[in-house]
């Protein structure tokens, strides 16, 4: 206990060695997977002194879908950082609010009606995903807020209807599936948990506008955070305007997920464990759990994606099951030291 | 939460208890015939009621319409008045015994144990008969309430419901990831799939055979339990307060909840929300004495998914929809009307 305490007076130097490991780790990915490339070879072709193979692999292969994973970990995690704020509730996390499942009911419907299949997506379509999934996104949020307003929000009864929100998007999504022919439902199925599928630079620059624009935004927004995480009363109190708050805060952990969705899936349990992490290691105040959070979300989901790719070569198994694998217990480990 | 805090107005409701139990109960069963008439007629063949009558009553083995309605359609409305009433009973002793509202059989990592078995079975043991599946969904389901309680349990400091809830949760998606890489792997996925939306297309009389000894056994267990589990809901210092012994109680309790949980879930899947909703609708006509409570659930609980089981037939003909879809749509209103009902404690 003792350790952790004194790490949390140096938020600092806990981020400089995330930082360090996800360097570490972002090199140990470039040179794994089913063509080998050495250290040396990796860097010699980043650099643009490649040969044709060495670029092709890791530049049109490997890259991608790493860059996309550090992205879609970092959303995720600060998306359900700022859910379990504003909720004050620790089991808050955009898969469990049902966010995650009307980005991929949105999702769902767009490939069902825009294409036949699931396998073949065009250009233009692979811009419109992240916007329709946080149209999605938007649309749970939206009915979230509304089933829970009463004179106000309160956290409880945020996270009960958001609870009851996911089931009716299951609910809806499923009944889709069961329509779809045997490739795609196996296809959807792959997806919907959680799966880096689209590895192509298409995709990096679907989803990095909105990650680039947004982490910085829930940032400067760290006080209403620190505060709204102390109670209602309190912050109002403090001259915060809760409500209003709230909803922008709502909107950007929504518009995160949305994004991320679109990409990756519905990556579970990634939004409800690294924040719970972040805290322990430095501390519930946003300023440093926001990029701590983020360091982390995008170091374990580049690891587990590694490991979905490498663990039963060459099939794949889905990175969101990776996550959980990884993730559940260590979550079960936290709750069982915690008083 | 919601159902601890006492009010005067839930206490005026409780002592109204057997008026209003009496009559949930009579309702209940006339609408459930009503349904199984209903369940039995409606299908890709319709048949008017008056052929059920006759099929059921003056049976005549050379009648395609009676061979269907003995074979296929009176198993399935049986099966799912049957399962509807397990997964309602083990939702509200779950709930009482938690003392969490939103406790419910897939929220405790009891469904997704079953599904890790039957994944693992299908996986690895295909062609397992019937009797073997519904054996391994039990472990299954034992596998995952053990996990939940036991992590409760081994957690520093006491059993509290939000603890319950979150180690419910992790291991819930610990199982569920192992399962569905399982299948996903071993390309079992879509054999699977009515497993994950629930549905009682595989009812047949073999399966209730199965299923009623246990339904039986669950619900006396059930009775013989009510009051203690009224008492338990008052909080556990004061049930001990009162001279009951709380181990022994909740121990049977949690039998009761895998016996009747693990084979409703091996007959029919992971149907949802019915072990969360019902509870809450009946404690909302009833009261929380579980001597009243667990016999409403259970009547209403079967009226919901025979009535969620003809939807699922009507609503895409000739192809059916995932009951459990149905359910979640029928259950998610009254869910969330409740949440704003009991919201002004929250």
């Amino acid at each position: 206990m003792r350790k952790i305490l004194t790490l949390r007076r140096h938020p600092l130097l806990v981020m400089g060695v995330l930082f360090f490991l996800l360097i570490i780790a972002f090199l140990i990915c470039l040179n794994t997977g089913v063509a080998k490339l050495t250290v040396t070879e990796a860097i010699r072709t980043l650099a643009g002194m490649g040969s044709d193979k060495d670029n092709l692999i890791l530049f049109e292969f490997r890259l991608p879908r790493m860059v996309i994973a550090l992205l879609v970990g970092a959303g995720l995690a600060v998306s359900g950082a700022v859910l379990q704020a504003i909720t004050k509730n620790e089991m808050a996390d955009p898969g469990i609010l049902g966010i995650n499942a009307g980005a991929g009911l949105a999702v769902i419907l767009f490939i069902f009606f825009a294409h036949s299949s699931l396998t073949d997506i065009g250009t233009l379509s692979v811009y419109l995903m992240p916007v329709f999934a946080l149209l999605g996104a938007i649309l749970a949020a939206t009915l979230i807020y509304i089933f829970a307003w009463k004179r106000g929000i309160t956290p409880v009864r945020l996270v009960l209807v958001g609870i009851g929100v996911n089931a009716a998007f299951n609910a809806i999504i499923i009944i889709f599936q069961v329509k779809m022919n045997p490739e795609d439902f196996m296809q959807a199925t792959i997806w919907l948990s959680g799966s880096i599928w689209g590895a192509d630079w298409r995709f990096v620059l679907g989803i990095l506008p909105w990650i680039i624009l947004l982490i910085p935004v829930v940032l400067i927004k760290y006080r209403s955070l620190n505060v709204m995480n102390m109670g209602d009363k309190i912050a109002t109190g403090l001259g915060v305007k809760v409500e209003k708050e709230r909803m922008i805060l709502l909107l950007l952990s929504v518009a995160l997920a949305g994004a991320c969705v679109a990409v990756a899936g519905n990556i579970a349990f990634l939004g409800l464990a690294v924040p719970h992490l972040a805290r322990k290691l430095v501390g519930a105040e946003h300023q440093v759990t926001i990029p701590t959070a983020a360091l982390l979300g995008a170091l374990v989901l580049l690891l587990a994606d590694m490991v979905s790719k490498n663990l039963m070569a060459p099939s794949e198994i889905p990175v969101g099951l990776v996550v959980s694998v990884i993730a559940a217990p260590y979550f079960i480990y936290l709750l069982m030291r915690s008083n | 939460m919601a159902h601890n805090t006492r009010t005067q107005h839930e206490l005026t409701r409780q002592q109204a208890g057997p008026y209003l139990g009496v009559l949930t109960l009579v309702l209940g069963l006339v609408l459930l015939v009503l349904g199984f008439g209903l369940s039995v007629a409606v299908g890709a063949t319709d048949i008017s009621l008056k052929t059920v009558w006759d099929a059921v009553f003056h049976y005549n083995s050379a009648l395609t319409s009676h061979q269907i309605i003995q074979e296929v359609r009176l198993p399935r409305a049986i099966g799912g008045a049957l399962v509807g009433a397990m997964l309602a009973v083990s939702g509200a002793m779950m709930q009482g015994m938690t003392r969490n509202p939103l406790a419910d059989p897939s929220i405790m990592g009891v469904t997704d144990g079953s599904a890790l078995a039957l994944a693992i079975a299908f996986a690895f043991f295909p062609g397992l008969s019937y009797f073997s599946q519904m054996l391994l969904s039990f472990v299954g389901a034992g596998l995952g309430v053990v996990l939940v309680f036991g992590v409760g349990a081994l957690a520093k400091g006491n059993l509290t419901p939000v603890k319950l809830a979150l180690a419910g949760v992790a291991i819930a998606a610990l199982l569920h990831s192992l399962s569905s890489g399982i299948a996903i792997h071993y390309e079992v996925a879509q054999g699977m799939s009515f497993f994950y939306a629930g549905g009682l297309v595989g009812v047949n009389w073999t399966s209730i055979k199965l299923l009623l000894p246990i339904f039986i056994i669950g619900m006396i267990l059930a009775f013989i339990l009510a009051r203690a589990m009224t008492v338990l809901t008052l909080g556990e210092s004061v049930a001990k307060g009162l001279g009951q012994r709380t181990g022994l109680i909740k121990g049977f309790g949690m039998l009761t909840i895998l016996l009747l949980t693990g084979a409703a879930v091996s007959v029919a899947g992971t149907i949802g929300f019915i072990g969360l909703v019902i509870p809450h609708i009946t404690r909302f006509i009833v009261g929380v004495d579980y001597r009243w409570n667990i016999p409403c659930s259970a009547v209403v609980g079967g009226l919901l998914l025979v009535f969620a089981d003809i939807g699922s037939r009507l609503i895409n003909p000739p192809f059916e929809t995932p009951v459990g879809a149905i359910t979640a749509f029928i259950g998610v209103p009254i869910f969330l009307y409740l949440t704003r009902r009991v919201g002004r404690g929250l």
